[in-house]
């Protein structure tokens, strides 16, 4: 019997790093995030370094002919994945605070947010 | 004649930025375009860099692409100006040479 039949139930973390245009690597995460939302998993989101980019609000990416897929961070709410994490200083270090992100976070430091990845059953960086 | 040195990477990430500022010379023009316009912004991390070197650089942040991250062009560090395409065409045009920091 594998892991979904017998409903067992692991930490699994997303962990943002990249910024949001310049590569693919945080549409290509927000996908896998909400494929897992399928698995009944107990799903977190960690945003770091430069992937704290990814929720600031404020995205008008049509001057650079990109879809502007930051509004599904939000819908994120709906698919119960509600466990996002925030790391506080890569916010500071990028002249950024709480109140430019576009969705509900939990800020964190860094030394927090280490021991949080150490808790998880399964991480995935990009 | 002067060059265009021109800055896709965030500096946060990669050290293209630093490279490009200490080789680049008086007079230059340095655009941060894509994934660099982070470094243009006041109150990051990078701030008192890109103030010191507005002293004898051209420095300029492509518009089109703080707008897609959704930060703000009002909030650039003093010294640098925002330019849209036809801006980037123009510091091109100026310049002898393009010196693309990847």
């Amino acid at each position: 019997m594998d892991d979904m039949e017998s409903g067992i139930v692991k930490k699994f973390m997303f962990v943002n790093r990249k910024a949001p245009y310049g590569t693919v690597y945080a549409l290509e995460v927000l996908e896998m995030v909400l494929i897992s939302a399928a698995f009944d998993q107990d799903v977190h989101l960690a945003f770091l370094d430069d992937g704290v980019l990814q929720i600031k609000k404020g995205q008008t990416p049509a001057g650079i002919g990109t879809k502007n897929f930051s509004p599904t961070y939000r819908a994120l709410e709906g698919y119960d994945i509600e466990k996002l994490y925030v790391e506080a200083e890569s916010l500071a270090e990028r002249g950024l605070t709480e109140d430019d992100l576009l969705v509900d976070v939990e800020v964190i430091s860094r030394a927090e947010m280490g021991k949080l990845m150490a808790d998880m059953d399964v991480v995935l960086t990009a | 004649m002067s060059a265009l040195h021109t800055v896709n990477k965030s500096p946060f990430e990669r050290s293209c930025l630093e490279a490009c500022l200490g080789h680049a010379q008086p007079g230059d023009a340095v655009l941060l375009m894509e994934d660099a316009v982070i470094a243009a912004l006041s109150g990051t991390a990078f701030e008192g860099k890109m103030a010191d070197a507005a002293k004898t650089l051209r420095l300029a942040v492509l518009g089109p692409d703080l707008a897609a991250r959704g930060l703000d062009p009002t909030k650039v560090v003093s010294g640098i100006s925002v330019v849209d395409y036809a801006g980037f065409v123009d510091l091109a045009a100026e310049t002898k040479a393009t010196n693309a920091w990847l």
